[in-house]
């Protein structure tokens, strides 16, 4: 992983280090070759499975929201109750979400397909998750500087110097702005 | 006079050193956040919500004001360096922004993006200042049933504008509805999805939903995306645009902002929509069209014009009637409810001094965009050259403290980062977050809006119909709701006539 982080900024030094007459050659530059370009750049869509897998879902829930509001009453139109509203909304929902398991059976140009990097935003979601469990235990400060380490590290492919040093600097700071400036209560250990 | 007084009023509120400075602090962090790639402006003002917290309602507007138009430009600075448009608006500013930035020309580009903004806003807000009390005094006829069909087809433009499949995005607003339900219900007291936990009583407020989803999302996807496409930012030499260029931009900044601010008041996508109509209206105006796409300035300058006066004229309705136009604007009627504020046509009467103070605080926090952004672009591109790698987890942690720092409370934390995983999900999966924020905005306003109509009609749904403006915008409602049914049923007409637009048509679909 890190090594072909570093042959990309290697190779992106590259370019930028060419006279800006070549780059401007290499590159498609009008409007519409930039457009198809960002269809080509442009990350796979969704597919079939997952417009399945999603409308389902959002099936499911909405039947879930009916049956929970049909427990707090629906009551008359002229008189309703407090589960009108919400089961109104989530019978919507399953009239959609039944719509789009048919019109959408071919998968459609939405969406983006999950891919390898996709790992990337799941750590990052559980580095989150981890913060939001260790912040009122021992403070902001480790949580913060595990999250900039890890964010940088491996989500980012910085070496592990400038990884430590950047993270130190980034709570510091933080540290400066939100208790020594802004004197807020955030949880912390110092 | 008796028009212009509380209009004149509202600039010495504004003026007022306190306030100035907030405003400057806005247009500068709101650059500065709007200038990190893949943070729009609606992302931008979600992460910098707690900012405009625990400080008084007319200095924190003022201060949003100036996160709005510098996250706006942030946009358009990343477009014209780095090839990498901040939101929908700023994408035509690419074509020939970037060129213009390759030959040596960002600053010209830059330039005249800002003063084009500048001028666009300007009219738009000229225009606001005199069609505002007009809408606004028609409006306050308006009763609950009248309500429930502005918010209705308010939300359904939205879902049905935005890019994307049309049935996910009513099924996204039919979610932000559902959580807009939870907690205490206003009518019967009963308690509603709470499942006994006291957190929840009181609802879901509405910052930690928009951070999550605008701002937590948008990182969190970032982390996966940015591996993609990098790019180095443009190196900028000269900043200023010469005499010559803004000559030959004047005419597209005078035409982009008139049609700007026309198209702005339209809801949905108004700034989108004001960009595309503006680059192709210059292309068709010119002397020598083929300029286009290979470094025109108006190219720049016609968009950026036009989609400032269109971001500033879709204030219009969130003000007047109190239905926000697009996302942004969604976020901006939540930041207005914490404030103590509720946008609507009773407003401008019953708070002059606030409502013109709102609108004044757009010409000062453009007149502080136009200053600032040329000296700070050096900044800019230095911050673009901080690798995005740094840059993320600077950003998630201000979402995460700042998010603490609204009530104090952990449980805020945790819906932040659920919710930044929920649209993280929602990008993946193709529904846009948009019209869920929006329709999470206007939920209870509908819901109880539409209860009092039941109520008054004594549950007879049809009585909607016999009001004039409630039938009108009823049959609106339902001509938007089956237009893209006509419209499929049309196009497919047409192209079973002739075999080559069928041809044309798979091309299409294959691409």
């Amino acid at each position: 992983m890190d090594a072909k982080h570093s042959r990309q900024d290697s190779k992106e030094q590259a370019t930028s280090a060419q006279p800006a007459e070549q780059v401007q050659e290499a590159e498609a530059l009008t409007p519409d070759e930039l457009a198809a370009q960002w269809e080509a750049e442009a990350a796979e869509p969704a597919g079939p499975i997952a417009n399945l897998l999603s409308s389902l879902v959002v099936l499911g829930l909405s039947i879930a929201g009916m049956v929970l509001s049909v427990g707090l009453g629906l009551g008359t139109p002229a008189a309703p109750a407090a589960g009108m509203w919400p089961f109104v909304i989530s019978l919507i929902a399953a009239v959609m979400a039944v719509a789009q398991i048919i019109i959408g059976r071919a998968g459609g140009r939405d969406g983006e397909k999950f891919s390898a990097m996709s790992w990337y935003a799941a750590i990052g979601f559980a580095t989150l998750i981890l913060m939001v469990v260790l912040m009122p235990v021992i403070g902001f400060e480790i949580p913060s500087l595990l999250l900039c380490f890890v964010w940088m590290r491996w989500l980012g492919g910085e070496r592990w110097r400038s990884a430590t040093i950047y993270s130190i600097l980034i709570v510091a700071a933080f540290y400066a702005i939100f208790i020594a400036a802004l004197g807020t209560t955030i949880p912390r250990l110092f | 006079m008796e028009f212009f007084g509380p209009v004149l009023d509202g600039f010495n509120v504004v003026l007022d050193p306190t306030n100035l400075l907030y405003c400057l602090l806005g247009v500068v962090v709101g650059m500065l956040i709007g200038v990190l790639p893949g943070l729009g402006p609606a992302a931008t003002i979600a992460i910098l919500l707690p900012m405009t917290y625990g400080v008084e309602p007319v200095t924190a507007i003022i201060m949003l004001a100036g996160i709005f138009y510098g996250a706006q430009y942030g946009g358009t600075i990343t477009s014209v360096l780095l090839r990498l448009p901040g939101e929908a608006s700023s994408v035509v500013t690419v074509f020939d922004g970037y060129v213009m930035a390759k030959q040596g020309r960002a600053g010209a580009a830059l330039g005249i993006a800002a003063i084009g903004s500048f001028f666009g806003a300007t009219v738009s807000i000229i225009g606001l200042t005199f069609l505002a009390p007009l809408v606004a005094s028609f409006a306050l006829d308006f009763g609950p049933p009248e309500y429930t069909a502005l918010a209705m087809l308010g939300i359904l433009l939205v879902a049905t504008i935005s890019g994307g499949t049309k049935i996910k995005a009513i099924i996204a607003a039919a979610a932000g509805l559902f959580l807009a339900t939870i907690g205490r219900d206003g009518f019967t007291g009963a308690e509603r999805f709470t499942f006994g936990n006291l957190s929840l009583a009181d609802g879901i407020d509405f910052v930690p939903i928009a951070m999550g989803l605008f701002g937590l999302g948008e990182i969190l996807y970032n982390l996966e995306e940015r591996h993609r496409a990098a790019t180095a930012p443009v190196k900028v030499s000269n900043v200023w645009p010469k005499g010559k260029d803004i000559k030959e931009a004047s005419g597209a900044i005078g035409r982009g902002s008139v049609l700007g601010f026309f198209l702005g008041i339209l809801p949905g996508g108004g700034a989108t929509i004001a960009s595309l109509a503006s680059y192709a209206m210059e292309k068709k105006t010119a002397k020598d069209p083929s300029r286009f796409g290979r470094g025109a300035i108006e190219g720049v300058a016609g968009p950026e014009s036009a989609n400032n006066a269109a971001a500033t004229s879709s204030f219009i309705p969130l003000l007047t009637l109190g239905i926000p136009a697009n996302a942004t604007m969604a976020i901006i009627f939540g930041a207005l409810l914490i404030q103590g504020i509720t946008p609507g046509p009773q407003l401008i009467n019953d708070d002059p001094q606030l409502f013109w103070g709102v609108v004044n605080s757009m010409y000062i926090g453009n007149i502080l965009l136009l200053i600032m952004s040329i000296p700070l672009i050096g900044v800019f591109v230095k911050i673009l050259r901080v690798r995005a790698a740094i840059l993320a987890p600077i950003t998630a942690l201000i979402t995460m403290l700042g998010a603490y720092t609204i009530r104090n409370s952990m449980f805020d934390v945790l819906l932040v980062v659920l919710f930044g995983a929920i649209g993280y999900l929602m990008k993946k999966f193709g529904f846009e977050p948009g019209p869920l924020v929006l329709a999470f905005v206007l939920g209870s306003l509908l819901e109880s809006n539409l209860r009092r109509s039941l109520l008054v009609l004594e549950g007879d749904p049809t009585g909607f119909f016999t009001r004039p403006i409630s039938a009108t915008l009823l049959v609106l409602f339902v001509f938007v709701a089956i237009w893209p049914v006509i419209k499929s049923a049309i196009d497919k007409r047409k192209t079973s006539s002739t075999t080559s637009a069928v041809v044309a048509d798979k091309e299409k679909e294959n691409a």
